[in-house]
């Protein structure tokens, strides 16, 4: 248990319809659960739910599942990014059952990268499921069932989330691909990051014409850069990123000195944050800081983000006596109030 | 139901699968026609649950990470695979192939997990018999 007790879970956030924000912290490389901990601590306040990825790019790091448990102690809600690359359905099963025991509810359902740009080129990838069939996977587990039909008692918590691209081809299909994933069971959204806010805005205007923007809480992806050379970096070899060139000359006139380029790269996160929480249907922002959990109370604050769980703790807080406690997960728990329609709000 | 059935058409799959001894050679005699043409048509990796008419007429186990429902985050800018530079996304031109059929909302149906034991049996058997998709989802 926390050392705080119940802690607000992101569910109860986002039934606040208020904006959200989420932030990503590496599992790391080291077996001493300390060291995730501190970086944990560095976030904690700051944010609703803190993303833990799996392996991303298909380089090795400690279990993403083990590192959402340890932040499941440190009175942290974590999001467990749960991935096909490395998993076939019965291994996916069986972690997603053992991440419900561990506390942890929030679950990232993605495709996951493939091990050709990782640091083991040779291994051999899974994708036994895709993203969209995982997302019905954990629809089926809710259901208290196996993918065989067998029963678990109780059903596992999950929340189920799923991920878009709006930065990459075929442009007109990824609208369309929310749609499937809403159906296929997905509660929130977190976008990849946003560097073409024209292009994002586009996509959320489509959307919105296809009213997904009331049936699902979408997270807008925005990350700080550290240099010029990370700019190019991802520019250039990380497939599906667009980082625009406005952005890289930016970069590059900061200059290769590292508190200059931070800054500037802090200053650049900021600006996106303020243009894209003025587009319509978003229901918040998702901050992906790459080995740099520093920058995620500095952005908050530039910007002037808040967590929406930042509200519940005060009216917990309020409420002295009998629960004072946020309502947990309880019987009217299907009826999201993301099917209210939700206005501009982030 | 994988493919809707038009009436009749259960009772002739229910021939089918009650009497193995027509099918199995029925299967054999199909099978080398099927791989060839569409291996050569569409590129076919044979998974035995064909749904090239519902994706573009593109067959979606060309992807390296065998999606069957739509791309990856990882398409590059020009529309190419992420794994393999060189080859265009699968889901880039089973958009756009899509757009031209009279069902193309088919693309928007979610498919169901492959049955990884039919991998390298008939489709059209399978098709005849109602076989294909029969794994929960």
């Amino acid at each position: 248990m926390s050392p705080q007790g119940p802690f607000p879970r992101f569910e109860d956030a986002l039934r606040t319809g208020l904006p959200l924000l989420t932030c990503e912290i590496a599992s790391g490389d080291s077996a001493d659960p300390q060291d995730l901990q501190r970086r944990a601590r560095l976030v904690r306040d700051h944010v609703d739910a803190v993303n833990v990825p799996d392996n991303t790019a298909g380089v090795v790091h400690m279990s993403a599942l083990a590192a959402a448990a340890i932040l499941v102690r440190e009175g942290i809600d974590p999001i467990l990014h749960v991935t096909c690359r490395d998993r076939n359905r019965l291994a996916l099963q069986s972690d997603l059952v053992g991440a419900a025991a561990l506390g942890v509810r929030n679950v990232l359902c993605l495709t996951g990268d493939h091990t050709i740009h990782g640091d083991h080129p040779g291994a051999k990838p899974v994708f036994d499921l895709d993203s969209l069939q995982l997302l019905g996977l954990v629809a089926t587990l809710r259901r208290g069932r196996y993918l065989s039909g067998r029963e678990i008692r109780p059903a596992p918590e999950l929340l189920p989330g799923a991920t878009e691209n709006p930065f990459a081809p075929p442009y007109d299909f990824r609208p369309l691909r929310v749609q499937k994933k809403i159906e296929a069971g997905a509660r929130f959204l977190q976008t990849q990051i946003t560097y073409n806010v024209p292009r994002f805005a586009a996509f959320m205007a489509r959307v919105r014409d296809l009213g997904l923007d009331r049936r699902i809480a979408i997270l807008a992806g925005v990350a700080p850069l550290r240099s010029a050379r990370s700019a190019r970096y991802m520019q250039e070899r990380v497939p599906g990123m667009e980082v625009t060139d406005a952005v890289i000359r930016r970069m590059d006139q900061a200059g290769p000195e590292r508190g200059r380029a931070e800054e500037e790269g802090l200053r650049i996160a900021v600006e996106i944050v303020e243009q894209i929480r003025e587009i319509k249907g978003l229901a918040g922002i998702h901050l992906m800081p790459i080995h740099w959990e520093e920058a995620v109370s500095e952005i908050a604050s530039r910007a002037r983000l808040e967590p929406a769980r930042r509200a519940l703790t005060a009216t917990a807080a309020a409420r002295t006596g009998r629960d004072a406690a946020p309502d947990r997960r309880g019987p009217g728990a299907e009826d999201s109030p993301l099917d209210r329609p939700r206005e501009h709000r982030a | 139901m994988p493919f809707p059935a038009p009436f009749g058409l259960e009772s002739v799959r229910r021939f089918f699968r009650g009497h193995p001894r027509v099918t199995r050679p029925l299967e054999l005699a199909i099978l080398p026609f099927e791989v060839v043409s569409k291996k050569l048509a569409f590129g076919c990796k044979m998974c035995g649950q064909c749904i090239l008419h519902e994706t573009g007429m593109t067959c979606p186990m060309g992807c390296p990470k065998s999606l069957r429902n739509g791309p990856c985050g990882g398409v590059r800018m020009n529309g190419h695979c992420e794994v393999d530079p060189g080859m265009m996304c699968v889901w880039v031109k089973a958009e756009r192939r899509s757009r031209w059929l009279p069902w193309r909302g088919a693309i928007l149906r979610i498919q169901p997990a492959l049955d990884w034991s039919l991998k390298g049996s008939s489709a059209w058997v399978g098709l005849m018999i109602g076989r294909n998709g029969k794994e929960a989802r």
